[in-house]
């Protein structure tokens, strides 16, 4: 019981605090219930079925193998091991699709705006052809019409007789260390380090004194030079294999499978026309004065777009652009169209099949991309809290 | 089992996500007859047996077994309804029930069989996995196949086969798995792979497909034993015995010497006791399964009996030329051995 504003005691059902939270309890309770049944209801199904349940496949042999896989695995393996392999597969493609689709995507964005009539038309039509083309075909195209139409191994392009290009893919060759090269990682993170400290450095000696160093260009000598002068003073201990046609293929290097070429490739001109428009939309939302001030002050046109038009843009860019890469990473199941080993194509295909789980592994698959997207999303919001406009 | 039964309908929400929409528990037979179709699962293209002719009419072997089901149900061997599938689809399809029989050259397997819900019920082909390559490569055997790529339908015995088989041997291959038949062949064809692995049959079939099947021949040894037949869902004894006996009909016919030409001549007039049992002039076999008592005279009457649509699916009269072998009657050499009506 509680009381009316004036002191006198009324009814529970009359209380709105209690109302609400009676219903929100209530509708909850629902959900849960809506839920159990659903569970019950599919274990019931499937018991009578006689069809097997449970996550006890996982720690079963798999018994078939897998054209592309980051970490060891053979048939021996396990049905787990297929989902670790088809995961990576997977994180793999969106994360070399979300790097190109972005570089493309800004380049095209800021070209689309050049004030040269060819480089912005150009920048135009990219945007509008690949923008409404289905990514499907997109990818078939890539696969059948381009790659599929390269030679055959024993006829290779090849460059300077170390890299090779054929149907199966681009074999390059692939570094071996030797003993004492573990120094070089070091100094590369030495350099890196050095280079953060000198950008701070830098920073403070700007706002002190109105001089910029050259900091790109020392930056990059410090990353760069630090790491190559600690491999040549070691002796240069790394060994490269150079991939030599023996048989049916190639052995020796590393091969970078057509599937995953193709897939990438589609992956990121297509995304990339979406993030052009919004990185086009982000720089015209910068008020023209912004511009104009700049100019005013004199700073060149690549410092005015560097510092003064992108981090403003970036406000607007940014909640788009976490959009495109949570999309670049669903479509990247797409894969199972042209073979590619992805998570979908692995697990929730081969091993589904093999094992007939569907529950159990389109749970599983569900669960693993809805996790990627929140953490993709996170991360871009807090960069996005990072560069909103503090008011004061 | 009433709290199931009665909230099927009620929340399909449930139903949608465990994936089972209108599976019912029993009495397939019933479900058929009062659709007026059967519902029937095939490859989504694979000469011989199951690909859409230039009128888009199915046909093939495992089209054909269907057709036979459907001819002893209604007496019409149109009454069919044919879902392609590809071979990771095959399974699910059944067991939600989208599909009264799976009849899409699928291998019968213990896993299959005893932990996806299913049951097998006869064997329509006997067929084995081979591969096929280039006759420029000079291979005479599956030792000359170390360091070769490998184009392998997804979700298929024969990955497991690969598998078991190559490494064992010390033989290094690479895989390249693709979703459909046609897809592995096309890689085989754009040179993807070195080699293209199936099921011999689906082999000759393929060979088809390509630019120049000439140029091509299947190696001879075969790595596995491939079993191909319908599958049904477990917990109905009933359509199991229909499916089942429909091809043991059709093998028992051409044991006797029952084709679509002679047979009203042998029903009207039997030569002995077992036509005149299996073609329902005799007892009420066709009763006991639930089905018209001239279900076997139907069956043969629309789709033949299974020599003859054999011939012309994938044996002699047909593109593929495949020869009766292992699937010949086993008073012939061949290990095809039907159960006796009576």
């Amino acid at each position: 019981m509680s009381r009316s504003p004036s002191g006198d005691r009324v009814a529970l059902w009359r209380n709105p605090t209690f109302r609400a939270l009676l219903l929100q309890g209530v509708l909850l309770a629902a959900l849960v219930a809506l839920i159990a049944f659903i569970v019950g209801n599919t274990m019931a199904n499937l018991e009578a079925r006689g069809i097997t349940t449970g996550f006890g496949f996982l720690d079963e042999r798999a018994g078939f193998s897998i054209p592309q896989t980051l970490i060891e695995f053979s048939g021996d393996s396990t049905y787990g091991r297929t989902f670790l392999v088809g995961l990576l597969n997977t994180l793999l493609v969106s994360a070399m699709g979300i790097v190109a689709a972005t570089i493309i995507g800004f380049a095209v964005g800021i070209a689309r705006l050049s004030p040269n009539w060819l480089l912005a038309r150009l920048a135009g039509a990219y945007v509008e052809i690949f923008r409404n083309i289905p990514l499907l075909v997109q990818i078939l195209f890539w696969y059948f019409a381009v790659l599929q139409a390269l030679p055959s191994p024993r006829d290779s392009l090849s460059l300077m007789e170390v890299v090779f290009i054929n149907v199966r893919g681009l074999v390059i060759p692939d570094p071996q260390p030797l003993s004492g090269f573990a120094a070089t990682p070091w100094a590369l993170l030495v350099g890196i380090v050095a280079a953060i400290a000198l950008g701070i450095y830098a920073k403070r000696r700007q706002a002190r004194t109105g001089q910029a160093l050259p900091i790109y260009w020392l930056g990059a000598g410090l990353i760069i030079g630090t790491p190559l002068a600690v491999f040549l003073l070691t002796g240069a201990p790394l060994e490269w294999s150079i991939p030599e046609l023996k048989g049916f293929n190639f052995s020796g290097g590393v091969t970078v499978i057509p599937e995953l070429a193709a897939l990438w490739l589609a992956l990121s001109i297509y995304t990339a026309s979406f993030i052009a428009e919004i990185v086009r939309s982000g720089i015209l939302s910068v008020p023209s004065g912004q511009v104009e001030a700049s100019r005013a002050l004199s700073l060149p046109e690549a410092i005015t777009l560097r510092k003064v038009v992108i981090p403003q843009a970036m406000r607007v860019i940014v909640p788009q652009l976490t959009s495109q890469y949570l999309n670049l990473i669903k479509n990247s199941s797409l894969a199972t169209a042209i073979g590619y080993p992805d998570l979908v194509a692995v697990f929730a295909g081969t091993t589904l099949n093999q094992t007939g789980q569907a529950i159990e592994i389109v749970a599983m698959t569900m669960a693993v991309y809805l996790t990627i997207s929140l953490i993709v999303s996170a991360l871009m919001n807090m960069y996005n809290a990072r560069t909103l406009l503090k008011e004061r | 089992m009433l709290y199931k039964n009665k909230f099927i309908v009620a929340v399909p929400a449930a139903l949608l996500l465990s994936g089972f929409a209108t599976a019912s528990q029993a009495a397939t037979l019933d479900d058929v007859k009062e659709r007026g179709n059967l519902n029937c699962g095939v490859n989504v293209g694979l000469a011989g047996f199951s690909a859409p002719d230039a009128d888009g009419n199915w046909q093939g072997l495992d089209v054909e077994t269907c057709r036979g089901i459907a001819s002893a149900i209604f007496g019409d061997p149109d009454n069919v309804v044919f879902t392609p599938l590809t071979a990771k689809e095959r399974f699910t399809a059944l067991q939600s029930g989208e599909i009264d029989v799976l009849s899409r050259n699928t291998t019968w397997t213990a896993t299959r069989d005893n932990s996806l819900g299913l049951n097998f019920t006869a064997t329509t082909f006997y067929d084995g996995q081979g591969f096929m390559v280039s006759k420029d490569l000079n291979i005479e055997s599956l030792e000359g196949l170390n360091g070769a790529s490998i184009c392998i339908q997804s979700g298929t015995t024969h990955e497991l086969n690969l598998a078991d088989y190559f490494p064992s041997r010390d033989i290094e291959i690479k895989t390249v798995t693709f979703d459909t038949p046609d897809q592995t062949a096309q890689g085989f064809a754009h040179g993807r792979c070195d080699v293209l692995t199936s099921d011999t049959s689906q082999l000759s079939a393929l060979r088809l497909q390509l630019p120049e099947p000439d140029s091509v021949e299947i190696l001879e040894t075969l790595i596995s034993k491939e079993p191909l037949g319908p599958v049904v869902r477990q917990g109905d004894d009933q359509w199991l015995d229909i499916v089942q006996w429909t091809i043991f009909a059709m093998v028992n016919a051409e044991e006797m010497g029952v084709n679509s030409d002679n047979v009203d001549e042998m029903r009207d007039n039997p030569p002995n006791p077992g036509v005149a049992r299996l073609l329902g002039k005799d007892g009420n076999y066709g009763e006991q399964l639930g089905l018209p008592n001239d279900w076997a005279y139907n069956i043969i009457k629309n789709v033949g009996n299974y020599g003859e649509v054999f011939a012309t699916t994938v044996g002699e009269d047909s593109p593929l030329k495949i020869q009766r072998g292992m699937n010949a009657l086993w008073n012939e050499g061949g290990i095809l051995y039907a159960p006796p009506i009576r």
